[in-house]
Formats: C-alpha cells, structure tokens, sequence
C-alpha cells in the first residue's frame, strides 16, 4: 500500500526539485498527447523548447521570450505577494486591461504633443488604473466581506466590455476608416515604449520588470511588510496576534497586485501591440497565475517561470504552424505544467512511503 | 483480586525515530479501576490504542479472560467488550442526544426504544441526561456523559477513559467519580489515564507508571504519596518552583467594566470583566475551557480592540492599542495554541522569535529586519529555556508540543514584560519543564512584573497564583487570595457543577 507521511518540515529538495520534475512530466506526457494527435512527439518537443532559443530562426524569436515573459513576471510577482498571504486576486486580466486604456488614454490625449513627460504620465495612469480596479475587490472584500476570487474574476468580463466599447467609442481612431481600434502608439514617439536597443526585445516593461523581482525579494526577505505577508499565509491567527492588520494587508497585496497589472498592460499597449483593439489581451493575466506557481511564488523562481512560460508560448505559436499542432493541443501542455506543479507539490511537505498492508 | 480480565505481555510499538511503547506489560482485573500515569510523551495513548484496535502493536500480545486478544479495529474490540472515552468528544452539536448516539452504533434499535434505554442507563448509573436534548445546548460535563452512555450502551467489560477530568469542575468530577465507582463495584473494569496524582489517589485501585513507553513501577495509589509517584513518573526528584513572599507594588494593569463580544461564532463574549493586577504579583484565572479564557487573552495582547479605557496599563488607557504598539509598551502574552497562533508551524525559530520579537529585542529597523539578531535571540530562548532541537533554523511544526511551548514562554519572558499574560502555560509539557516553566513565571514576578496566569490546571494555579479569580460564561470572579482557599470554594468560583445533578447512587 502506498502511504504519504507529513515531513516534519518541508524538505528544502524537493520545493526545488518538483518545478523541474513537473516540466519533465509535462514533456513526456505532452509527448504522448502529440503522439496520439498523430505528430512526431520528440520533433514537437523540440520545436517548443528548442527552436526558439537554438534553432535557425532562433535570432527573431530571442526577443520574443523578453516580450512574452515580461508581462508575465510583471504580473506575476505582484500576484505572488497576495498569494503568499492567502489574498486570490484571479482579475489581474481585467486590472492589465484596465491599466492599458489609462495608460493608453492619457498618451492619446495629448496627441499630437510632443513631450519626455508624456511617457512617464502614461505610466502613471497605467498603474493607478489597474490599481484602482484591484481595489473594488479589496474594498469590497474588506468592508463587506466578500469573496476576492469571484470578484476580482467577474470584473475582468467588465473590463473586457469596456476594452471593447473603447475600442469602438471614445478611443477609436479618427483616422482609422471605421475601423475599431485606437491610433497607434508606436507611430507617437512620446507615447511609444520603444526597444532600448533596437532588436534586443528589450523595452521599458522589461526593464520594470527586473526591478520589481529585485524590489519584491528584498520585500520578502529582508522587511516588516513582507514577513507579515508570509506569516498571514502560513498562519492568519498568528499574524494577527503578532499585529498584523488583515484589512490592510488586503489592501496593499490587491493593491500592488493590481497596479503592476496595470503597468504590464501600459507596457504592452504603448509598445509590442501598440493600439488599443477589442482583441488587445491574450490572456497574460491568466497565465501568470501559472507562472506565480511554477515560480514557487519566489521572486527568482518567478522570473525563470516567466521565461520558461514564454518559451511554450513562441515554441507553442511556432508548433502550430510547422506541425499544424491544434492551438488546443497548446493550452493542454500548459494547463499540464500547472496540474504535474500542483501534484507533485505535495512532496515537499509529504513523503511517499511503500509499506505492506496491516493484516485486518 | 478477583479474576483476571485483561493480560498485556510485552507490547512493543515503535514509530519511525521513537519507540512510544517497549515491553509494557500488566493486568487489568475485573472491576479494578486501574490507572494508566505518565508525562506526555510516555506512551500512554499508544498503548490504549494498541488496546482499542485503533493501532496494531509490532509485537508482544494480550489475552481477554485466558484468550488472545488482538482487535483488528474498533469495531472488534467493541464487540469484545473494550469501550473507550476519548478526551475529544465527537458529537454532533446540531443533533439530539439519542441521535448521537444511534450514530455510533452499528444498528441503532427504533428511536423511542433507544430513548428509553438511555433512560434506563443514565438512572442507573446516576448520570441524568435527556435522550432528547440538542447537544449544542449541554454543558462539558454533560456532553460527557453522551460519550459515557454510548459506551455503556454496549454493556462494556473495560471502560478506557482518557484524561476525563481536564473538562470538568471538582463539583463535576466528584459526581463522575461517583459513576465509575457504581460501575466497578458491578465488575466493569476501568483504565483511566490521567497525569492528575490526587485524582488517581482517590479513585484508583491499582496503577501502573509509563515513562519514555517503559513500564517503570506499579503502586497502590492509596498507599503512594502524589510526590513519590511524580518522581516515578518523571524518573528524578521533582523540584518544587519556590517564591519569595513580598508585598505586591502599585497596579500594573487594570481591567474596568470590560464587555467584549467574541469573533467567533461560537466563543464567549466577556462580560463587565473588572480586575486588578500590581506589579510582583501573579494573578491566577481557572475556569473550564470555553469560559471566555481565548477573549481575555485576545482583548490584553490587543488582537480584539476595547474601549480607551477599559484596559489600562500603569493608569494609562491602551484598550484600543494594537499588538505591537502593546508590546512597545510591555504587555506581553503567550496564547494556549502554540501552533497557528502563538507560532507559525512552517516558518523556523528565527522567524518565530521575530513574531513577538521585533519590537522590544529591536530586531528591526524602519521596517527592515535584522535576521542575525534575531537569529541571536532565538538561540538565547532555546539555550536559557533548554528548548530541545537542533537549533533555530528549525520549522516549529518539527517541535514537540512541551519544547514549543518552552519557546514560546521564553520568547515572552526572555523580553523583560512589565506585564506578562498567559494561558494554559503548561499544558502538554512534562513535569519537569512545566515546573522550570513555573518558577520562570516566578521569577519575572519576583522581578516586579506583573503576571496573569490563566489555566485549567488548579494545581498549578494554587502553585504560583498570589490570587484566584474564576472565567464562569465570560464573568470573571472577585479575586481571593490562594491562601487558604479550598477546593469546594474554587470549585463553587467556577460554576458549581453547571446545575448538573449529583448521581443517586
């Protein structure tokens, strides 16, 4: 019979060790999901996790994993804080839409000013807005109550319907032809987030990014503020009774969350998507709950996670159209890392034990 | 003697790094209320599981009346006649009596033929109980005669009852004594296993002293005096903590008129709460567990808010002081609930030591955490409260309950508290570390700190307590000075018997 016994405290291997065990998992079971699908397993692994970084046209892809994984850390770390203390913002997708049209609209309103002030004010607006749309769950959750994860996720289907109704209103293109969509802001050079060194990937959402793993480990380790958010997650009556104020630990974890939200969605309108559109998010609020995870909500777990997640993503976009992959077949493997992470977390804190039945 | 009922020889069970029972053997006769003594940790519960089929011993073996015995579960050692109380009632708050135990049976007969033999049962027996009660609604002691009447249901041979007493008023267990003592006299043997000495001196036949799973003596209690059992069961002579009688100083902290509605749904709120502490003293609270102990602690280490001025501390107003600004001033407590409320079960020592820590060791600065010196601190508490583990890098879930408590008393302590408040400060430790616990209690008293010391445990309290004041339903008592009060007088400070009536025997 196998049994799990609890470890007498959480083994320091395995917390390392189940993230690299789960991609392995993922890859041998992706495998044989590709199999079934009647591609050549071994090929499609190889165009996931190889071509992108190695392969030919690895030059134009390179950049991408910057592109790609920046949101993703960006809003991933802020996610980790609240999940570390047991806070669910799950609405960072709407708090990185909300941010893009602040952010996005403060930028279209001084068209066609020129100005070095614009772009920092954009940033601004980006981060107030998503934190602003994170705070109505924490609001509501500190004076009412309610449950953070249904709210902060039912406000992301709003703020797509605002996405749209701007894209089609107040901030369409007046010299679009009709069509929905706002100016593009890679065309107004105040506004536009720019590469910093041309064909490097690199623009100024990476470069928040790096800060903000850097800012949230020193958090974490080394301050008052993020010791209480810890201890609130391992034990709530004991941050209590150490002095936490659960009301405001609520507020700053939804709060920061969001705002860096916000910030990922600024980034991403003002530089790789450029335009406010209908379809302008692609999920990156979602998969960073993935990436919280995989990162074992460790600032340099997150980072690697990031990257790791960008890379099935390009490998993923690159699958589809080689192999002709299903994009469904994709999201399987990702959905996989999370499911393979979240199973094979239980050995850290359990070990597996064969042991022969005790006779009835 | 009479004739011999159960036989253990050799049983041995050993658990991965300890082994909680080593060749324990004795007899259990007909109708002996023997009892079962030893510290925690002894191996006491290991071996009544081994007993009641709940765990399977390695090796040795036990006969029933002459014939092996070896229950597979429960269910078999029930049907062999072996009932068990567990000091964990497992009730249903929301269902009737009668319901509750028909959910224990293995074919409950109709409803109103159940109802009139727990009828039946509990006159006999001197335990009056309505079969049709809600649960929710008794008080400890009579939810333990719920458990009592479900065992006797099964017309038992041998009543395990594990630790009864820890619930109860004296008033409540002189009518419980009174049952077992009914139901020995009519040949049902008893295993009762308590570390309570003058307990077991008045009730028992015949006892048997476990220390590290070793059987280590049998005395007659009658004839042993509670000191020389102690020191059986702890296995050296026991050091009585000592104080220095002294006049009490000015008052240190001062509850007036204090009213607090509880958190949780089913806690107790505390009513006009008005007491006095000065500095040197040490005030003891007793009370049954749920009386509004867990409120007052909250409402003194500041986790539950009061009005400016219901809570002052050196005529000072801090009712609406947070923890930390409290412990700036030096109010320090230590709760009942080491794991999930006076530590954290995952984070390490160091980290623990920076819970309460921080502000008075000045572990932090602006904000930013000083982990050396709180590493530095968390080694002191262990090295000067002898707390057992490898060191502070350690998750405190990986302690024993007796060395967490030892920390987490040290961590309070070790912070020179001009008040100190705790609750339940020795439950679960063994005897020699309670009595370092209590004469480290002492000392800070000594030092001119003033204590409040809320516990179940009267003993102690008559121990180190300069006054005695009851939680009865969230009303504290008058304190009384401890000298020379009895037992009846404590016993009556904390309810009586909760209206509970005496047994017709």
């Amino acid at each position: 019979m196998i049994v799990l016994e609890k470890r007498p405290q959480p083994s320091q291997f395995w917390s390392l060790a189940t993230p690299i065990a789960a991609v392995v998992a993922t890859m041998i079971f992706g495998g044989l999901l590709f199999a079934v699908l009647g591609k050549n397993p071994v090929e499609a692994i190889r165009t996931i996790f190889w071509d992108p970084l190695l392969g030919e046209f690895a030059f134009y892809y390179r950049p991408q994993l910057l592109i790609k994984g920046a949101p993703l850390v960006l809003i991933a770390i802020g996610l980790s804080l609240g999940f570390k203390a047991g806070i669910w913002n799950i609405g960072a997708e709407g708090q990185y839409i909300i941010g893009a049209l602040t952010g996005a609209g403060v930028g279209l309103a001084f068209y066609p000013m020129e100005s070095w002030i614009i772009f920092p004010l954009m940033v601004l607006a980006g981060a107030l807005g998503g934190w602003a749309w994170a705070m109505i769950p924490a609001l509501l959750k500190v004076k009412f109550g309610t449950n953070e994860i249904l709210v902060s996720l039912m406000l992301v289907y709003v703020a797509e319907q605002l996405l749209a109704s701007m894209s089609l209103g107040l901030l369409k293109n007046p010299e679009g032809f009709g069509f929905p969509g706002s100016r593009n802001l890679q065309q107004y050079d105040s506004a536009h987030n720019a590469e910093l060194i041309a064909g490097s990937g690199m623009h100024w959402g990476v470069v928040a990014a790096m800060i903000t793993v850097i800012f949230a480990y020193v958090l974490l380790n080394r301050h008052m503020l993020g010791f209480h958010i810890r201890l609130t997650g391992d034990a709530p009556r004991a941050a209590r009774f150490a002095g936490v104020n659960p009301a405001r630990l609520i507020l700053f974890c939804l709060g920061i969350s969001g705002a860096l939200a916000g910030l990922a969605g600024l980034f991403e309108v003002a530089g790789p998507a450029g335009q406010i559109s209908i379809d302008f998010n692609t999920g990156y609020g979602f998969t960073a709950i993935i990436v919280a995870f995989l990162g074992r909500l460790h600032p340099i777990g997150i980072l690697l996670a990031g990257l790791l997640m960008a890379l099935t993503y390009i490998g993923g976009e690159i699958a589809q159209s080689q192999m002709g992959l299903p994009a469904a077949a994709i999201q399987v493997f990702q959905g996989m890392l999370l499911f393979f992470l979240l199973a094979l977390d239980v050995l850290t804190n359990f070990r597996i034990r064969l042991k022969t039945r005790e006779v009835a | 003697m009479s004739e011999m009922l159960l036989r253990i020889e050799g049983l041995t069970k050993a658990y991965p790094g300890v082994v909680a029972n080593d060749h324990v053997s004795f007899d259990i006769a007909e109708g002996q209320v023997h009892a079962l003594l030893g510290e925690n940790g002894a191996g006491k519960s290991t071996l009544v599981k081994m007993i009641y089929g709940l765990v399977k011993p390695d090796s040795g073996r036990m006969l029933l009346r002459g014939k092996p015995y070896a229950p597979a579960e429960p269910r078999a050692a029930r049907a062999d006649g072996i009932a068990m109380v567990f000091q964990h009632f497992s009730l249903f708050d929301a269902l009737d009596v009668a319901e509750n135990i028909a959910l224990g049976m293995e074919t409950p007969p109709p409803m109103r033929d159940l109802a009139r033999r727990i009828r039946e049962v509990s006159e006999t027996y001197g335990l009056p109980l309505d079969p049709f009660r809600t649960v929710g609604d008794l008080s400890a002691g009579e939810r333990q005669r719920v458990e009592i009447i479900r065992c006797l249901l099964q017309d038992p041979k041998l009543l395990i009852m594990d630790e009864p007493t820890s619930v109860l008023t004296p008033q409540e267990v002189e009518i419980l004594f009174q049952t077992l003592r009914k139901l020995s006299a009519e040949g049902t043997a008893i295993l009762y296993i308590s570390h309570k000495l003058e307990e077991i001196r008045t009730l028992c036949d015949h006892a048997t002293v476990l220390r590290l799973g070793k059987n280590v003596g049998e005395c007659v209690p009658r004839e042993t005096s509670a000191r020389d059992m102690a020191e059986l069961m702890v296995g050296s002579t026991l050091k009585t903590p000592e104080r220095v009688a002294k006049a009490p100083g000015p008052v240190a902290l001062e509850l007036t008129g204090l009213s607090v509605a509880s958190p949780s749904a089913f806690g107790t709120a505390l009513k006009n709460v008005s007491v006095q502490v000065s500095q040197g003293e040490v005030l003891g609270i007793g009370g049954v567990a749920g009386n509004g102990q867990d409120e007052l602690l909250a409402v003194l280490s500041g986790e539950i808010r009061a009005p400016r001025d219901a809570v002052k501390l050196d005529g000072k107003g801090i009712g609406t002081l947070g923890p930390t600004a409290r412990r700036a001033l030096g109010l320090l407590s230590a709760p009942e609930e080491r794991l999930g409320h006076a530590a954290a079960p995952d984070m390490s020592l160091t980290e623990n030591a920076m819970l309460t820590g921080s502000v008075r060791e000045g572990l932090e600065r602006r904000g930013f955490l000083k982990w050396g010196a709180a590493q530095a601190f968390a080694e002191r508490i262990i090295k000067d409260f002898d707390v057992r583990t490898p060191g502070p890098g350690n998750a405190a879930r990986a302690l024993s309950g007796g060395n967490l408590q030892k920390f987490v008393i040290g961590r309070e302590v070790l912070q020179r508290p001009r008040v100190l408040v705790v609750n339940q400060p020795t439950w679960g430790v063994d005897a020699s570390a309670a009595a370092a616990i209590r004469q480290a209690i002492l000392d800070l008293a000594d030092g001119g700190a003033a204590v409040i010391c809320i516990s179940q445990d009267l003993d102690e309290l008559m121990e180190i307590a300069d006054r005695f004041a009851a939680l009865n339903e969230g009303r504290l008592t008058a304190p009384r000075p401890t000298a020379g009060l009895t037992i009846d007088e404590i016993g009556l400070m904390m309810g009586g018997a909760h209206g509970m009536e005496v047994a017709h025997v």
